[in-house]
């Protein structure tokens, strides 16, 4: 399974390196978004629970992006087909494509975190602060993944797939908006960097682990036939 | 046969339903701080009790699809799904009255059951769109299936995460069932006992409709009738046994 | 509302209106649908009345096993 893994986890990179389309994308969906956020709260920083409210809704919002695209290429150039002959596990799709999705979310955040600390945010960007986005985001970012591939893999196949992700991803999401908003609220006060609420923190890991277990159970029928 | 002891179970929930509303009209005494209002309680809570009930209760007919490949598993797990939505509609106007009597909006966002409910609710309305874009009906029984068991799987944890995002500043009328008088809880009980006999009632009843019209599809054809092209349809269609 | 009622009566009164509404809709569904399928029970009935010419001679034999 590991090297079914490395090997399709390859191929996503290689793809998204040779011509890239979706970072990008989502990149400039990204600081689109944080100018109509600008524009729409009629703010020039934001901070606290304000701040951490546009970077989760921003980052979300690109997430969709890259859900939608996610099983495009397999979808249309038969890497399905090809899939689904080989002799491997399928939950290697699923690792596989979370994890690229992962990836793909953590370049976006390294390009929107910066420019949302640029363009909005009133606090300003030091050493520690980072540290503690980071690690909030990334146990947002697995909760993304896990439900988007999930997501993507059940949309691919229907005739309204850029409707269905966004009506079933963003409910599904919900409570990865509300850990994420609630860790990230102290972190991003202007008052100063409270600490890391570890409730909300175990909020979000527990939403990994269970949704990661029921992605692992029911992946597989999105690929049968 | 989907239809064999509908009618006891009709009856029994009519009593029940009756006798619990009965009760919670006559018996349960006046809540000290809501008063009347408080009555709303008895409906609302064991309708959107039942309502998350039945989204489970899908979930688990989804489940044992997946397992065990049986149609008719899906069409059960289809036909809980859309009691549900019907009684969660229910639950959400009650809801939305209640917090209009109690603390005169329409709707409160810190009341955090309500909130809960419907980030659920709007999930669970996007399965029928779900099944009607997919065309073969195979894979629109599997997908739904799938869609079913993480959205079954979702409803605990989505109700964990919302109710701790907002500090308890109301009384949570589930976890104060222990605060709850005798008479209120007994009351209280025969109302949810009722919503979900009534609940199985007609899941049962739809049931046996969608059985009954598969079975007078077959028999057409069997007649050599001209069967009415059947569209496309997010209803998966009953086997006939 | 009413002057009988406590205090906010009305509202406890119009939820306890939603439920019979929400019920009395579905019957109201389940009766259009009971309709279709008793319309099409008819034509059945019908169809078996007179069988297709080609189908005719199965019955006979039938009837002569039994």
């Amino acid at each position: 399974m590991g090297r079914a893994v490395s090997a399709l986890l390859r191929k996503e990179l290689r793809l998204e390196l040779r011509t890239p389309q979706v970072i990008p994308a989502m990149a400039l969906f990204g600081v689109t978004t944080l100018v109509i956020f600008h524009f729409s709260l009629q703010r020039d920083t934001v901070e606290g629970d304000l701040a951490a409210g546009v970077l989760v809704v921003t980052l979300l919002f690109a997430a969709m992006l890259g859900i939608n695209r996610l099983f495009v290429a397999d979808h249309e150039e038969g890497g399905f087909d090809g899939f689904l002959l080989a002799p491997v596990d399928r939950t290697a799709m699923l690792v596989a494509k979370a994890l690229a999705l992962t990836g793909f979310l953590v370049v976006v955040e390294l390009l929107l975190v910066p420019a949302f600390g640029f363009l909005l945010l009133g606090p300003a960007m030091t050493f520690e602060l980072l540290w503690k986005v980071a690690a909030i985001l990334l146990l947002a970012d697995a909760g993304v993944a896990i439900v988007g591939t999930l997501v993507g893999a059940l949309a691919i196949q229907t005739r309204a797939r850029d409707l269905i992700v966004p009506l079933i991803g963003l409910p599904l999401l919900v409570p990865v908006v509300i850990g994420a908003a609630k860790a990230l609220a102290p972190a991003l006060d202007a008052a100063g960097a409270g600490a890391l609420p570890g409730r909300w923190l175990a909020i979000l890991g527990l939403y990994d682990l269970v949704f990661g277990l029921v992605a692992y159970a029911v992946f597989d029928f999105l690929l049968e036939d | 046969m989907y239809g064999s002891r509908l009618q006891t179970l009709a009856i029994a929930s009519v009593v029940t339903l009756a006798g619990g509303f009965a009760l919670a009209a006559f018996y349960a005494p006046m809540d000290a701080d809501q008063g009347f209002m408080q009555k709303i309680f008895y409906l609302h809570v064991p309708l959107a009790i039942v309502a998350l009930g039945g989204f489970v209760f899908g979930a688990y007919q989804a489940v044992q699809h997946l397992r065990t490949g049986d149609p008719s598993r899906d069409l059960k797990s289809y036909v809980a799904i859309h009691m549900s939505l019907i009684l969660g509609i229910g639950a959400l106007v009650t809801g939305s009255i209640w917090a209009r009597a109690s603390w005169g909006k329409w709707w409160v966002w810190d009341e955090p059951t309500l909130v809960a409910f419907l980030i659920i609710f709007l999930l669970y309305c996007t399965y029928q769109p779900l099944r009607f874009s997919i065309e073969d009906r195979d894979r629109q029984a599997r997908y739904a299936s799938v869609f079913a068991v993480t959205a079954g799987v979702f409803t605990p944890l989505n109700f964990l995460a919302v109710r701790l995002a907002d500090p308890l500043i109301h009384p949570r009328t589930l976890d104060s069932q222990d605060n709850l008088p005798g008479e209120m809880r007994l009351a209280f009980l025969v109302c949810l006992l009722g919503m979900a006999l009534l609940y199985v009632t007609l899941w049962k009843f739809e049931l046996t409709h969608k059985h009954a019209r598969a079975q007078l599809r077959s028999l057409k054809r069997k007649l050599g009738a001209a069967d009415a092209a059947r569209g496309r349809s997010a209803a998966p269609e009953a086997t006939v046994s | 509302m009413s002057d009988n009622l406590p205090d906010n009566g009305g509202y406890v009164a119009a939820a306890y209106l939603v439920f019979p509404a929400l019920v009395l809709i579905y019957v109201a569904i389940m009766a259009i649908r009971l309709s279709r399928l008793e319309r099409d029970l008819a034509q059945l009935n019908e169809a078996a009345d007179r069988p297709a010419p080609d189908e005719v001679a199965e019955p006979r034999e039938e009837v002569r096993a039994t």
